[in-house]
């Protein structure tokens, strides 16, 4: 077997029956991102001599687990207690935790090899990874185009089989939307399913780890491993992990699928609309019944969401100040001036504008009227949910509202960038597991380029800690198409 | 209540950026008093709501404070806390002078 193109449970299972060896299929993985990670830019850095060590560590049965010996990428705002966690940041350029996050340790401890870290946006603060110090990652599909972000190392590292499986954050989308744009499956769990010790804080109540990967069984297998209650995490849920891959094939008997007018709009690229279409009249032929929801707060949550994520981040970011760690400014002339210009000069422009939009919603003031307010529609909006989870067991809706986008396009434009996030803001705010699944294809030309293959999102929503069930779901419609299947020409 | 404004003007950015210690040039301030009106602008959509009556909602989940015994736990090692400070003096991080003349306090 190619032990790149196929699927992380295919693999760990090659490697369990000693078919494959671990150190051959880190080798494999090592050097495929030689081949192509100059064109792409999806990781950081690799450590190649720490994953072979551990790789032959399997073969000798020395490590085991339920992952033993897969090759995996973690997002590089993890801690490691090894090479560096930049967050993409000079302001963190050369910071070496101390510490691991608990889900990468919690990954080595199942016998997960770890291949490096992936490029992401500054701090998680993007859509597209253009927003990293380290230069942009290209899609696969498209190198022209953008994988999405936050987490588009990690989503162009899976889709261009970088690596088995891979790890992200979300905190507004960002596992969910580059998964869409890249093809590949994105998984945001219920907040607090995964202890955010070691993920570095952005917003901190919408902060939440998910595995990106191949297939939903990947997802599921990945998701047992990492979840679970942390004792260094008080925001973690208290639920012991399942084995979500045990129950993944089983499908949903009486289901009822929810569909919200607000998600379909005209906006959308047609493409888009299509492939939900598609995804409705798929349940529809599994005997599910569809739904009509209403969730009529949805336009609320981008707004909502700018202002909790970016209040929640200032005062996150405050961290950052010279001091104890990361960048610090030549010649300071006192202590405000080591604060003010060791930040000036360490946080990129999308850092510098969150921070400064949440200082002023938190600013004497202007708190009541920003700042309280989104928390007020924040519940709104998590009503809207707890109301239609009473009639139905997943919302299908789009993504994005549109495929991958042109590197630069919307650069200058910070809110057109933020409104990339419309569909997958108020899973966050709501606290909900929300999934994206490669939904189909759409084919696009620019400027009389050749037509250009580019894959598309589909995504399910689900009531809190209701992963099982959720999962479950995803996976009728995946078995029911092929999408997932279709891999970039690199 | 503050009526929200719908544009910040450059003096508005300025003293943003000093509560959040960035040390901005003036062309920086006037961009970011452009972008973050029109941010402002979009966000003043949630004045169409009546939110009378409706709790503020910081966390989604019905979250509590977290206890355990209070007995001593294994601590980071100073030189390991110490490892990437910019400046350290003995087991100490170092920073300019912070009271006084010439403190800028």
């Amino acid at each position: 077997m190619n032990p790149t193109q196929t699927t992380l449970l295919e693999l760990r299972d090659a490697i369990a029956a000693k078919k494959i060896s671990a150190k051959q299929a880190v080798t494999a993985y090592l050097d495929r991102i030689d081949q192509h990670n100059n064109t792409l830019n999806a990781y950081h850095e690799t450590y190649a001599d720490r994953a072979l060590q551990r790789a032959q560590d399997v073969d000798a049965d020395k490590v085991t687990g339920p992952l033993a010996g897969v090759p995996i990428a973690i997002k590089d705002n993890l801690a490691t207690d090894w090479g560096v966690t930049t967050c993409s940041s000079k302001i963190l350029e050369n910071f070496r935790s101390p510490y691991t996050a608990t889900a990468v340790a919690k990954l080595e401890a199942a016998g997960a090899v770890i291949l490096g870290k992936t490029n992401l946006d500054e701090f998680a603060m993007g859509s597209s990874t253009e927003n990293s110090a380290f230069g942009p990652t290209r899609n696969p599909w498209d190198t022209h185009r953008v994988p999405g972000g936050s987490s588009g190392g990690a989503a162009a590292a899976m889709a261009a089989d970088l690596c088995a499986g891979s790890i992200g954050s979300d905190t507004g989308g960002s596992i969910r939307q580059p998964a869409a744009l890249c093809g590949v499956v994105g998984f945001k769990p219920t907040y607090g399913r995964v202890s955010r010790f070691g993920l570095v804080a952005f917003a901190s109540s919408l902060d939440q780890i998910g595995p990106l990967t191949r297939t939903v069984s990947d997802a599921a297998l990945m998701l047992s491993v990492i979840s679970g209650p942390d004792e260094r995490d008080s925001t973690c849920a208290s639920q012991q992990p399942r084995d979500y891959l045990a129950e993944v094939d089983q499908p949903v008997s009486g289901l009822r699928i929810g569909v919200a007018k607000q998600y379909i709009s005209d906006t959308n690229d047609p493409a888009v609309n299509q492939a939900v279409d598609e995804a409705i009249n798929m349940f529809r032929s599994c005997g599910a019944q569809i739904v009509e929801i209403d969730l009529p707060h949805t336009q609320y949550g981008i707004p909502t969401y700018y202002l909790v994520a970016t209040a929640e981040a200032s005062s996150n970011l405050a961290r950052y100040d010279g001091v104890r760690y990361g960048r610090r400014c030549d010649d300071p002339k006192d202590l405000i001036d080591l604060y003010s210009r060791s930040r000036a000069e360490g946080f990129g422009e999308e850092i510098k504008r969150r921070i400064m939009l949440g200082t002023y919603a938190l600013s004497s003031g202007y708190y009541d009227a920003y700042y309280v307010r989104a928390l007020k529609v924040r519940r709104l909006i998590k009503r809207d949910f707890d109301l239609a989870f009473s009639s139905c067991d997943a919302i299908l809706c789009p993504t994005t509202t549109a495929p991958a986008f042109r590197l630069g396009e919307k650069s200058d434009d910070p809110l057109s960038m933020y409104m990339n996030d419309v569909y997958t803001v108020n899973a966050n705010l709501a606290g909900i597991p929300g999934i994206s699944l490669p939904g189909g294809f759409t084919t696009v030309t620019h400027n009389g380029t050749p037509p250009q293959k580019l894959p598309l999102g589909i995504q399910l929503l689900g009531p809190v800690f209701e992963e099982t069930k959720l999962l479950r779901i995803a996976r009728m419609y995946e078995s029911a198409t092929t999408h997932h299947q279709v891999r970039p020409s690199l | 209540m503050t009526k929200p404004d719908a544009k910040l003007t450059d003096e508005q950015v300025q003293h943003v950026a000093k509560l959040s210690r960035l040390d901005l040039d003036p062309d920086q301030i006037h961009r970011f008093a452009q972008q973050l009106s029109d941010v402002l602008v979009h966000v003043a959509k949630l004045n169409e709501l009546d939110v009378t009556n409706v709790e503020p909602m910081a966390h989604a989940m019905d979250v509590t404070n977290v206890m355990r015994d209070d007995e001593p736990q294994p601590a980071l090692p100073v030189d390991d806390a110490l490892a990437n400070a910019p400046q350290r003096f003995d087991s100490f991080f170092q920073v300019p002078k912070v009271l006084g003349e010439g403190s800028g306090a």
